[in-house]
């Protein structure tokens, strides 16, 4: 655990696990997969050196499952794990949102769709932000952009998860999760109290009337009104939107990116302000709730945008459903399979000015 | 932008560049900089080089990932080779001149500075010491951080067990440092 | 009962309503048998049980106690996550033989392999009930599902997979036997099985592991009589009863002898 104002040189990876660690996590369930070993090895040191219980599952439907037990429970617990092996883990997190249990999932994701590759990649955003499981559902998604806010996000994901009751997902990639930077540490938690009564939890009945979590519903209208209930549950997260404007306010463009692809068109950005382009940058930082009004307001003000994503096109579609009114988005795809720098960017973005080269 | 400086660090694997690269990224932290640290991973592991990029600024930091440097250390030739022409122009590149010929060294474009680190290392008694040597020379050229910060964040990357050679490697960090003190 | 005493009561732990089990299955008796162990163990206030998808699944509003419902299959592991959560409970899941034995094979097989210290209660009774009877990794050679409507095929379909042998093998395991309770002398012998499955892992010996043959006779196109009598006629021979395993105490594992 951490000592609160300590500044650490850590990885992004091991920043999450430290995050988690000094959150309170409890339980955690893993299984290997590059490019998160790192999250699973680390976990394995620590947290029995706590007190606290790590198990390397039999695969990674086995430890969403694990975590769907623990989270019943009222623990915080998490599991991580990369694009192949969130697929995998889609079962839980849908029973786990009908269910109404408070989990984090972080996926450093990989190049796809199939085995891809294990290079960094954002083409998982349609599975982390639409749902990935079956059914009505939506998981909280925070997307971190440098190794700080991996630490910051991860802690916070725990805070939502049970503010909400619902599955939170911190979306990274291998830039995260590979790079060092410094991290300002915050105050440890201690872990729940495994006997603490959040009125919903299972702890055996004890003198209380028995508890039961499920996300069946067979009566008739049981399931309308549990869907309802929990649309309203979604739609109320609008409140803890996060995103991060850079010189927006005397942009013609705004550059739309999140995570690592963020903070590298960030670079172009400088780069091309220094002669004399009005470019800004908004970068969501939970890509659900998605922060649609900031983007609309944005747009009511006469910006244009360019959606830049490492993939084929995804967040584009939430981007232009936010300013649909006012405006349109263009689109640059980064592909997976080599590494995104500052000068990828720059034709696009020049294009999208409507300068010619 | 202010204080700025960043550089790809890349050699043979086993010649240390990783440990050098983390040396200055700590050293970064020390000095009160913003720091990011990058290590190769992918297809580019398998280029024949360990590298790894450093980024160290007084503002918040961008991308971790440059493809055009300011400044390159290259502890071999295929590292040259591959990095060189990418170095922006009037960029700074320390070679190490022990396992590269200088001839090779681009000095119309850039700011090239050869270091005999393999035999500057071995006159101070280990070879393995050629990455505190270019590492020398490198803070030496471009004053990224104070040389004694380096020196101070050695106990940071070398593990408690090896704590004794932290003398040592001091004295190398100096000795490059001296190579190119113009 | 105003003459003569009360013979037979309700345990405490178990509601007081109607299933929703068909005439002649014996999911009642089985899930009797569970509430009596809790009763006479002490464990209904800190039991937390973990429903399976199948006929099993409304376990969980016939027993009074903290109940989560799994994903199909997934059982053993929820089990796992809520005992490592919670190690102080006494955990236990509540599953037929499709959701244990062929969607759940991995989680239970690894379950019982890590020796999580939990109580598995496994109701065969050779086909899935719920969806409609179709073929399951317990139905028997030639009997007829919705599936195999000629029969299971041995070339086709492979055997039958006997749960306790293979869980017996498994390290972790403390506690494995298989029972029936088509009549009074083997629902004795199952009681005694269910209670010494959650014994198992409450002494932190392992995993406590009870098969529980049981008919469908719904599915299996049979009179409740009929059905009860192809548990021994059929179902014994071929799944023999008995207890496979019972640690008493924990092994010291050692490794091998080193010649002086």
């Amino acid at each position: 655990m951490s000592t609160t104002g300590e500044r650490v040189l850590i990885k992004g990876n091991e920043a999450i696990c430290r995050g988690a660690v000094d959150a309170g996590c409890q339980c955690f369930f893993g299984y290997p997969i590059t490019p998160q070993n790192d999250i699973p090895e680390y976990m394995s040191k620590v947290l029995p050196s706590l007190g606290r219980a790590f198990v390397q599952a039999e695969s990674e439907v086995a430890a969403a499952n694990m975590l769907l037990g623990a989270a019943a429970c009222g623990v915080r617990a998490m599991t991580s794990s990369s694009s192949p092996g969130i697929s995998l883990k889609q079962e839980a997190i849908s029973y786990m949102a009908g269910t109404e249990l408070p989990a984090v999932i972080v996926n450093i994701s990989r190049g796809g769709p199939g085995l891809g590759d294990i290079g960094p990649s954002q083409g998982d955003y349609f599975q982390a932000v639409k749902g990935g499981g079956h059914g009505d559902y939506r998981q909280l998604v925070l997307a971190p952009g440098t190794v700080q806010e991996a630490y910051d996000l991860i802690r916070k994901a725990f805070d939502l998860a049970f503010a909400y009751r619902n599955p939170v997902m911190v979306l990274g990639d291998a830039i995260i999760g590979q790079m060092m930077e410094p991290v300002t540490l915050g105050s440890a938690t201690t872990p729940t109290n495994v006997d603490q009564d959040l009125g919903w939890n299972l702890q055996g009945k004890g003198q209380r009337h028995p508890r039961l979590l499920k996300s069946l519903h067979l009566t008739d209208g049981a399931l309308a009104g549990h869907n309802i209930r929990l649309r309203d549950k979604y739609e109320s997260m609008e409140r803890d939107v996060l995103f991060d404007n850079f010189l927006v306010d005397d942009a013609e463009l705004i550059v739309v990116a999140f995570g690592s692809i963020g903070r590298i068109a960030k670079s172009t950005i400088r780069a091309l302000r220094a002669s004399g382009k009005k470019v800004g940058l908004h970068r969501p930082i939970s890509l659900f709730p998605f922060p649609s009004q900031e983007l609309d307001r944005l747009a009511a003000s006469g910006k244009r945008f360019l959606t830049i994503e490492h993939n084929l096109g995804q967040m584009v579609e939430d981007v232009r459903l936010a300013i649909r009114k006012h405006a349109d988005s263009d689109f640059y795809g980064h592909l997976p399979g080599n590494l995104p720098t500052p000068e990828d960017f720059e034709q696009p973005i020049l294009a999208a000015l409507g300068v010619r080269t | 932008m202010s204080g700025y400086q960043d550089v790809i660090v890349a050699g043979f694997g086993g010649q240390g560049v990783m440990l050098i690269g983390t040396l200055l990224a700590y050293a970064a932290m020390e000095d009160g900089q913003n720091v990011t640290y990058l290590p190769v991973y992918g297809p580019e592991m398998r280029g024949g080089t360990a590298n790894c990029t450093v980024v160290v600024s007084r503002e918040d930091i961008g991308s971790p990932i440059i493809r055009l440097p300011k400044s390159l250390i290259a502890m071999n030739r295929p590292s040259l080779d591959k990095f060189q022409p990418r170095v922006k122009d009037g960029g700074t590149v320390v070679i190490n001149s022990s396992l590269v010929d200088m001839d090779l060294a681009d000095n119309d474009r850039l700011r090239t500075v050869g270091v005999p680190a393999n035999e500057i290392a071995d006159s101070l008694g280990n070879t393995k010491m050629a990455n505190m040597v270019a590492i020398g020379a490198y803070v030496q050229l471009t004053s990224v951080v104070p040389l004694e910060v380096i020196k101070a964040s050695l106990r940071k990357v070398i593990s408690p067990n090896y704590a004794k050679m932290i003398p040592a490697n001091e004295k190398a960090i100096h000795a490059g440092a001296d190579a190119v003190r113009g | 009962m105003k003459n003569g005493k009360e013979a037979f009561t309700l345990p405490g732990v178990l509601a007081d309503i109607p299933t929703h089990y068909c005439p002649g299955c014996q999911h009642g008796v089985a899930q009797r048998l569970v509430a009596e162990c809790l009763d006479e163990l002490a464990l209904s206030e800190k039991a937390i049980c973990i429903g399976s998808i199948g006929c099993s699944v409304f376990i969980y509003n016939y027993l009074l106690v903290d109940s989560v419902e799994a994903p199909h299959g997934r059982a053993p592991a929820v089990a796992t996550g809520v005992k490592r959560a919670r190690p102080e409970a006494a955990v236990f899941t509540y599953q037929g033989d499709g959701d244990l034995a062929s969607i759940g094979m991995a989680e239970t097989m690894h379950c019982a392999n890590r020796g999580e210290r939990v109580t598995i209660i496994f109701v065969n009774n050779t086909v899935y009930g719920m969806t409609g009877g179709q073929m399951a990794p317990t139905t028997m050679v030639g009997q007829r599902t919705t599936t195999c409507p000629g029969g299971r095929c041995a070339d086709n379909e492979g055997q039958p997979i006997k749960m306790t042998e293979i869980i017996a093998s498994l390290g972790g395991s403390a506690y494995a036997a298989r029972v029936a309770v088509d009549s009074v002398k083997h629902v004795r012998a199952a009681k005694k099985a269910v209670r010494k499955a959650f014994e198992a892992p409450l002494n932190n010996l392992g995993l406590g592991f009870v098969e529980i043959l049981a008919t469908c006779p719904t599915n299996w196109k049979m009179t409740p009589v009929q059905a009860n009598e192809r548990i021994a006629a059929e179902l014994i021979p071929y799944f023999p009863l008995g207890t496979f395993k019972d640690v008493t105490e924990l092994e010291t594992i050692e490794g091998p002898e080193v010649a002086e």
